[in-house]
Formats: C-alpha cells, sequence, structure tokens
C-alpha cells in the first residue's frame, strides 16, 4: 500500500510490554554496555534515576507487537531515524502500556527521486497511567519497484 | 574502551568536545546475540548467504546496534547526574564486521531552566574518520542546586 496523509492518527491496540531483567541484561551485554546503572541498585540509588533503569535504546526491543489497521509493505520500509524521549525512568518491573499511532507522513524530494517518511511514535505508559517514554520511528517508504531488497 | 572520564555538569561549555568511546570492533557473533535481545531477526544481519543472496557483500550490523554503542556513550556521559531525556540517531553508512565504532560528541547548547541544567549534544558514530555510520542528537537534564 502506498502512503497518504489520512493515516496520520491511526493508532494500535494497546498492548503491554513487561520490562524483564534478563532481557535487560541480554541487551546490555550484546551491545558491551556494563554501565552499572542497568543492574547495581547501590550505585543507581545515587545517580539522578535514583534506582536500576534501562539502557537508552532498550524501548526497541519492546516495539514490535503492535497490531496495525494497516498493511504495510515492509520490503519498502527502511529505518531512517530513531528517537526515545523519556518523560519517567523506565524500570525492571514495568508493565508499559504501549500504543502506536502514526503521527507523520511526508514527502521529501532527494537524488533519487521523491521518497516517502512514515513517523510512528509507541506511547508507553507506566501502571501509574503516567506517560515514561515515547519511541519514535521514522521510516523512509521506498517507490514500488521491482529488484528492492 | 572502559568507562569514560564523567565530566562534571557545571564544568560544560558550548562547543566542548567530549572525549570518545571506541567500541571493540563488531563480530558476527555479536550480531546473533543483538539479534536475540532486540527481536530484530532480519537475516541480513545474520546470514552470509542471505545478505548475499540480495546483493550484499555479507552480513551487516543492526542500525539499532549502532544506536545502542551512542546510548552507551551519551548514558556514560550523563554520569551520575543527569538523565538522558531525549536521544535521537540518524542511520547513516552500513557498518560490517570487523569495523570498530568510535563514538564522539560536543556541547552544542546549555541552558537552565527551572532549577534544570539542559546540555544538548551533538553525536557522530563513525567507522573510520569522516565514515559516518550514524549522526544524532541527545538531551541531557541536571538538577541544579543553588547554595
Amino acid at each position: 500500500m502506498d502512503l497518504d496523509k489520512s493515516m496520520i492518527g491511526i493508532t494500535s491496540k494497546p498492548y503491554i510490554a513487561e520490562i524483564d531483567l534478563a532481557r535487560v541484561t541480554r541487551f546490555a551485554q550484546a551491545i558491551g554496555d556494563e554501565n552499572p546503572l542497568y543492574f547495581d541498585e547501590t550505585y543507581a540509588a545515587d545517580t539522578a534515576y535514583k534506582g536500576v533503569t534501562v539502557p537508552p535504546t532498550f524501548l526497541v526491543a519492546l516495539g514490535s507487537n503492535a497490531e496495525f489497521p494497516l498493511k504495510w509493505d515492509f520490503k519498502r520500509m527502511l529505518h531512517g531515524e530513531q528517537e526515545f524521549i523519556y518523560h519517567q525512568p523506565v524500570r525492571i518491573g514495568d508493565r508499559l502500556e504501549c500504543t502506536m499511532a502514526v503521527t507523520d507522513v511526508y514527502d521529501r524530494v532527494g537524488k533519487s527521486g521523491t521518497m516517502q517518511f512514515l513517523v510512528l511514535d509507541t506511547e508507553m505508559k507506566n501502571e501509574d497511567g503516567v506517560l515514561a517514554a515515547v519511541a519514535r520511528n521514522t521510516i523512509i517508504y521506498r517507490p514500488a519497484q521491482k529488484g528492492a531488497y | 574502551m572502559k568507562a569514560i572520564t564523567t565530566i562534571p555538569f557545571s564544568e560544560l561549555h558550548v562547543e566542548m568536545q567530549l572525549p570518545p568511546l571506541t567500541k571493540p570492533p563488531v563480530t558476527r557473533e555479536q550480531l546473533v546475540q543483538y539479534a536475540q535481545a532486540s527481536g530484530d531477526l532480519n537475516p541480513l544481519h545474520t546470514d552470509d548467504a542471505f545478505a548475499k543472496s540480495i546483493g550484499m557483500d555479507g552480513v551487516i550490523a543492526h542500525g539499532m546496534l549502532i544506536m545502542g554503542f551512542l546510548g552507551q556513550y551519551v548514558q556514560e556521559l550523563a554520569g551520575t547526574e543527569s538523565v538522558v531525556s531525549n536521544f535521537n540517531m540518524r542511520f547513516g553508512a552500513m557498518t560490517k564486521p570487523g569495523d570498530a565504532i568510535t563514538c564522539s560528541g560536543a556541547v552544542k547548547q546549555l541552558t537552565e531552566t527551572d532549577g534544570q541544567g539542559i546540555a544538548e549534544l551533538e553525536l557522530i558514530a563513525e567507522k573510520a574518520p569522516g565514515e559516518r555510520v550514524g549522526t544524532g542528537t541527545a538531551t541531557l537534564t541536571c538538577k541544579i542546586e543553588n547554595d
């Protein structure tokens, strides 16, 4: 399917993502990020986070469960840009209610013609209903053509 | 490679170059680990035969692994005083196994509002000088104690 502006505002059903220590540990290890902020309660208590939190990109490991009422052509999608907006620290044991929405669709003219961009925001609320974080995924939606990988 | 020197927030100034972080070369094993840990199981990152079948020389790293390296860097820069309140990256050139990524940054802007110091950083991830695999920005927020 092609993109159009009418898609802006379309939202997935909410889904729950649990912040599990084993997954956080495996994620930090794969990156080689040994910051004690992710596992050492004593260290983390004395930081601005006031407790253990997750690596800044960990939220991508949660974001793939959205059921969307749109049929994307995954072969045309290329991850162009990623952003994380943190309002509250994400904690081990959090059950975050996630909702993914199309927040923008736009065109940009480049060397190889007009490219379409799709912006997907995943809002993550903690159990108190407070918005903890937003993961913003900007996707380059390439023209439909043969031979694209 | 180990933890970079933590700079007190009060010593940051605009245009300041921050100490870089060079990661060990990316390995195929690391790409398999990252695939499992992140849930991104696209064989482009783990299966050479598949990568070649779509016209690549071999597997390439997940863009998000590179962002993970920059995330490590930003979180180290935040030290114990600051939180990372915003972090973004645009994906650039591809990273292949054997590439050693260097993360570097500079302070772009410093502001102070409501007892909070806010530092805007510019970030670069390179596989060699000038060969950018990612560029981005981060915002560090730090409570300022007036005494």
